[in-house]
């Protein structure tokens, strides 16, 4: 069985206007590389918390793994929200702790060497970390666990390049080659070397589901210039 | 260093393009072993997957054996390797002609000026270099 995540008629709506994310039905293998790509208000982040259990689809269903969203899905996917729910005042050594009670394939020894790979030293505060090094250490944290899926939204939007490499660079060495990465992104030119495949989405929908090299090969251009093609203002 | 790839070309091909290079070029040796598909990968900054697939089409054109146990290596079929390198030779010649007739030369003027006392000069510095 090859098939990671499956979802079938999934739809959000917030209220009758908002639909967020409308009737998408999709199939994602395992071991491989996906960006979520839309513009902005398309559903990316909608999609992607539904997938972790912290939003309820209003109809249709989400399979991980064979298995319905919930408690048992959870300790398989290792998710970087949108934003931080680490507490500032803690030090990253004490996060480090925390994440290992909390999640059975943690690997501290991983976390602590990236860490160090970064210069970030584990004993000081979050707080007293830049918004780019905060960043990277919920980043560390999330790809220190061994997970079957990793659900990365906006991973890469406040670091530096340099940063911006080492950081793809663990996703491409870290990752099992049974796992699946989903990266929700708008840094797509910086992303697409290390991607497999992308998902295009627009006003809840689902646009395109297709490899980086079909959509090379079938139009000439990088993912980065298709996707401002496609969805041109 | 990642390596410097077109964006507007499948990544897998140009992969292919840059492994045939390098090994008729003796960066790697016939017969020599090649480094893991995840380890090149991480060196070109590219997908494992994409990497793997390129592999794979240079194992299909016999460039590269995959042993069971062993990993993958060069070919120890140097004939193979000196036709894969004329063809890629004669790719280069013909891109070479082509620009030079955009430029407005026929081919006997090409080979004129490639004759010249200047050019010849040229072309023996270059292989030295």
């Amino acid at each position: 069985m090859n098939e990671l995540v499956e979802l079938v008629g999934l739809t959000k709506s917030y209220d009758a206007r908002n639909v967020a994310v409308n009737n998408i039905t999709l199939t994602l293998p395992k071991g491989k590389i996906i960006g979520l790509l839309g513009p902005n208000g398309s559903g990316k982040t909608t999609l992607i918390k539904m997938m972790n259990g912290l939003l309820t689809p209003s109809q249709g269903s989400i399979k991980i793994n064979g298995q319905y969203v919930g408690t048992e899905t959870k300790a398989h996917v290792a998710y970087l929200p949108d934003r931080t729910y680490l507490s500032g005042g803690r030090k990253i050594s004490q996060i480090l702790d925390y994440f290992c009670d909390f999640y059975g394939d943690f690997s501290k020894e991983r976390a602590l060497e990236m860490l160090h790979n970064l210069n970030i030293d584990p004993s000081v505060k979050l707080k007293t970390l830049s918004k780019g090094n905060k960043e990277k250490v919920q980043l560390i944290l999330v790809m220190s666990r061994q997970a079957d899926l990793y659900v990365l939204d906006e991973p890469i939007a406040g670091v530096d390049p340099a940063a911006r490499d080492y950081i793809l660079r663990t996703i491409i060495n870290n990752y099992n080659p049974d796992a699946t990465v989903i990266i929700s992104t708008h840094l797509i030119g910086d992303i697409e070397q290390v991607l497999d495949e992308v998902i295009f989405m627009r006003y809840g929908h689902l646009v395109l589901y297709t490899s980086v090299d079909n959509i090379r090969e079938q139009h000439g251009k990088s993912v980065d210039a298709y996707f401002r093609e496609v969805f041109a203002c | 260093m990642a390596w410097e790839l077109d964006t507007d070309r499948p990544i897998y091909a140009q992969l292919v393009e840059r492994l045939q290079m390098q090994i008729v070029s003796g960066h790697y040796l016939p017969g020599g072993k090649l480094p893991s598909v995840r380890d090149l990968a991480a060196v070109a900054a590219v997908n494992p997957n994409t990497m793997q697939k390129a592999f794979a089409e240079l194992e299909r054109s016999g460039l590269i054996v995959t042993q069971r146990t062993n990993g993958r290596n060069v070919t120890e079929d140097e004939q193979r390797i000196r036709n894969i390198r004329s063809g890629l030779a004669r790719e280069q010649v013909n891109h070479f002609f082509t620009k030079m007739q955009e430029l407005g030369y026929s081919e006997t003027e090409t080979l004129e000026l490639l004759n010249t006392k200047q050019f010849q000069g040229n072309i023996y510095e270059g292989e030295q270099v």
